[in-house]
């Protein structure tokens, strides 16, 4: 196992023990001596270190460029405005241009179409990334500043740390959004996280049809098995969906969870059958190629 | 004095929309002659900046008051940088409304009073 694999745990929505199941198996590999790294992705509420406890040596600042308007350049053609498809610098009047930084997606247009150059490229701070170490596991978060909506952009930087050699494992924000695309855009496989609930499989539908569209494989992992129905598990079945994971309903991983604590000691069995799991379908990646 | 009022509907008698960036429509009314004229706003179904886009509508058609129910942030900077004169928090009948404006018994309103995003379904 050399080369570079990465996979992405999803879900559709929060509270499914996504991160639970990131951060586990990221632990088990590491002590498994494999070399293996965590990225949190979940930017707007990254809470794997709370389990994973690293000791954090690099940050670094994520900017974005947005546009910073010359007024005296300014003749007033309402140009910029007309372009952007966000609506996020506006010509008023006169020379008079509006932006609105947190609408701006930094396409660069309306510094494109501005006859006079009245428009520059201003860096504006969205969040910072955060690199560690957890024992020989390497560690990544991304942190989203509060209010900032630039999700996919931190996102996007958080990835530009996945290393070669590792097995990356990506812990996805929850849903079905753009920023879910922008974490699970270009991995190489997604286990899916649901609860075994009329409501988990609604959940895990919408996920699974994302999935699909990106045309990624993926496997279904379910958590809290033995609540709710059967129906997850039949779903699969009939859709050919493997099932990576059952992680038992244990009232101790609620109890881990909201003590900050990894669950690998007790359900070392589940985990280390996930990392089989994973082993396997990496290895038959390689053997393809 | 050309005023805009957001409303549900095509006429004076519809009922004003209580969202500004997401109104179904914008009538634009000449006060002094009460002549007016309707226009369906696009930012509807836009997926943000709805609030800046319905400004910038109003404002091209040269309204110098807006009378809705709520304005977000960023509609209220924009119309407000357009000087133009914002009351909200109104209700009922938009010719109502009018009527109460030509009278001077509304007052404006100087903060936006509602959070981005009002409006839309997420
Ligand atoms: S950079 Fe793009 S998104 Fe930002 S204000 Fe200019 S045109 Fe709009
Ligand atoms: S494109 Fe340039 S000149 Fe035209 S309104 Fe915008 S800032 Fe002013």
């Amino acid at each position: 196992m050399s080369q570079s694999y990465v996979i992405a745990i999803a879900s559709g929505k929060g509270g499914t023990g996504k991160t639970t199941i990131a951060v586990n198996l990221a632990a088990y590999c590491a002590r498994s001596n494999s070399k293996v790294q965590y990225l949190d992705c979940d930017v707007e509420e990254p809470n794997g270190h709370i389990f994973l406890k690293p000791k954090i040596n690099i940050k670094k600042d994520v900017t974005v460029q947005i546009p910073q308007v010359d007024s005296e350049k300014c003749i007033g053609c309402g140009k910029c405005g007309k372009i952007c498809r966000f609506s996020a610098i506006v010509h008023i009047k006169d020379n008079k241009v509006l932006t609105f930084e947190q609408l701006c997606h930094s396409c660069g247009g309306c510094i494109r179409v501005c006859p006079t150059d009245a428009i520059r490229p201003k860096k504006l701070k969205i969040g910072d990334i955060e690199i560690g170490q957890s024992d020989n596991l390497d560690f990544v978060q991304g942190k989203l500043n509060i209010g900032n909506i630039r999700t996919p952009s931190l996102i996007k930087e958080v990835k530009t740390q996945i290393k070669k050699d590792y097995l990356s494992i990506i812990d996805v924000p929850p849903g079905t959004s753009c920023s879910v695309v922008e974490a699970v855009k270009g991995t190489d496989f997604v286990i899916l996280v649901t609860e075994p609930t009329p409501f988990g499989l609604n959940d895990l539908k919408l996920a699974v049809g994302l999935v699909k569209k990106m045309k990624l494989p993926f496997a279904v992992a379910i958590n809290r098995d033995g609540i709710g129905n059967d129906q997850v598990e039949k779903y699969c079945r009939t859709e050919n969906i493997d099932i990576a994971l059952k992680l038992p309903d244990d009232r101790a991983i609620a109890r881990a969870y909201s003590t900050g604590q990894l669950i690998l000691d007790q359900h070392e069995k589940s985990f280390s059958n996930l990392f089989k799991f994973v082993k396997n379908i990496r290895s038959k990646r390689y053997a393809k190629r | 004095m050309k005023i805009a009022v957001t409303s549900t509907g095509k006429t004076l008698d519809s009922q004003i929309d209580p969202r500004f960036g997401r109104a179904a429509f914008f009538i634009i009314i000449d006060t002094e002659t009460m002549d007016y004229s309707v226009i369906e706003n696009e930012s509807v179904v836009a997926g943000s900046g709805a609030g800046v886009s319905s400004a910038k509508t109003v404002i091209d058609a040269g309204a110098k008051a807006v009378l809705t129910g709520n304005f977000g942030p960023n509609a209220h900077r924009t119309l407000q940088a357009a000087t133009i004169q914002l009351y909200s928090q109104l209700s009922g009948k938009v010719s109502d409304a009018v009527e109460l404006f030509k009278n001077g018994k509304l007052n404006t309103s100087d903060e936006p009073n509602v959070n981005s995003h009002f409006g839309m379904d997420s």
